[in-house]
């Protein structure tokens, strides 16, 4: 078994509103900053032992549809990185 | 008759639900989630609060709590279901119910009173009510705006699955009536068979006359049939 960190970025789907992130795109604009958009994001970094990086990264995708992520809202990206 | 008014970490409707409905003649008991359903549960409640802080998403942990498991297949086998604000999320979380609710459009918590349009009259929960008639019900959430993909939406307009839409005081649906950006101003679903549904607004806080109105109390009725 080797020791694995699966970063599981969970993010809104394309075109579902997002009032959290106009609301601090606005705070940002409102403190002088110029930006175009703002997307925000919650990233999981989970510790776990697998055989490979197929098998961590099939658990983490797992976790991810049933809870990490809603599928009827986000959508998510899995990222695999062998721990020290 | 026991309705099982389940009371999770950070449940607050689940006593006023229970008083709610004992006050209309319906048998009803709070449910520790760690306990189960009772043998002789005859309908249940998912009430409204904070269950588990709210941490992940509204109602994203308890909805895979064990209990849900037992609700899942008491609905299968017939048992009316209704989640209530906190309960439509813990609903739509576990997918007895479609879409999500989740953040208001103004980003903030919103607790005021609202109009709702009664869309579909032929559900347990609706049917002491006119198609089109207007109602007075109170919100109170952060989590509230009804999310689904467009195709999905459809389909629920086209099989009469929306309970109720937020509406203007003349039933008029309207983007400034809509307090929280709800696709549609949808404000309550059902499930795949309608004795499952969930809904934001609050029935059992309008079902005792000391206290106002009692638009809410058709809905809490749907236990009875």
């Amino acid at each position: 078994m080797t020791a694995f960190t699966a970063t599981v970025t969970v993010r809104l789907k394309r075109g579902v509103l997002d009032p959290e992130a106009e609301t601090t795109q606005r705070s940002l604009e409102r403190l002088g900053f110029e930006l175009q958009d703002l997307r925000s994001a919650d990233i999981f970094e989970l510790d776990l032992e697998a055989d490979d990086d197929e098998g961590a990264a099939e658990r983490a995708e797992e976790m991810a549809e049933r809870l990490l992520a809603n599928p009827t809202i986000h959508d998510y990206t899995v990222e695999v990185a062998q721990r020290e | 008759m026991t309705i099982a008014v389940i009371q999770f970490g950070g449940s607050n409707c689940d006593r006023d639900s229970v008083q709610a409905l004992e006050s209309m003649g319906l048998g009803a008991e709070l449910v520790w989630h760690e306990d189960g359903l009772p043998e002789d549960t005859t309908g249940i409640m998912l009430p409204g609060g904070f269950s588990y802080g709210d941490y992940l998403r509204a109602g994203a942990m308890a909805a895979r709590s064990p209990i849900m498991r037992a609700v899942r297949e008491a609905a299968a086998d017939g048992t009316p279901v209704l989640g209530v604000c906190n309960g439509a999320q813990i609903g739509c979380e576990s997918a007895l119910t479609p879409g999500a609710f989740t953040t208001n459009e103004s980003a903030r918590f919103q607790c005021e009173h609202v109009y709702l349009r009664v869309e579909n009259a032929d559900t347990p929960w609706t049917s002491q009510y006119e198609e089109g008639e207007v109602i007075e019900l109170p919100i109170a959430h952060g989590e509230g705006r009804y999310e689904i993909t467009d195709d999905r939406l459809d389909e629920l307009e086209a099989d009469g699955r929306i309970l109720f839409k937020y509406c203007d005081e003349d039933g008029n649906v309207t983007p400034e009536a809509n307090p929280n950006g709800s696709k549609h101003a949808i404000a309550g679903v059902t499930g795949e068979r309608d004795h499952v549904a969930v809904m934001m607004p609050h029935p059992e806080r309008a079902s005792l006359e000391d206290l106002g109105r009692t638009d809410g109390e058709p809905v809490l009725e749907g236990f009875a049939d």
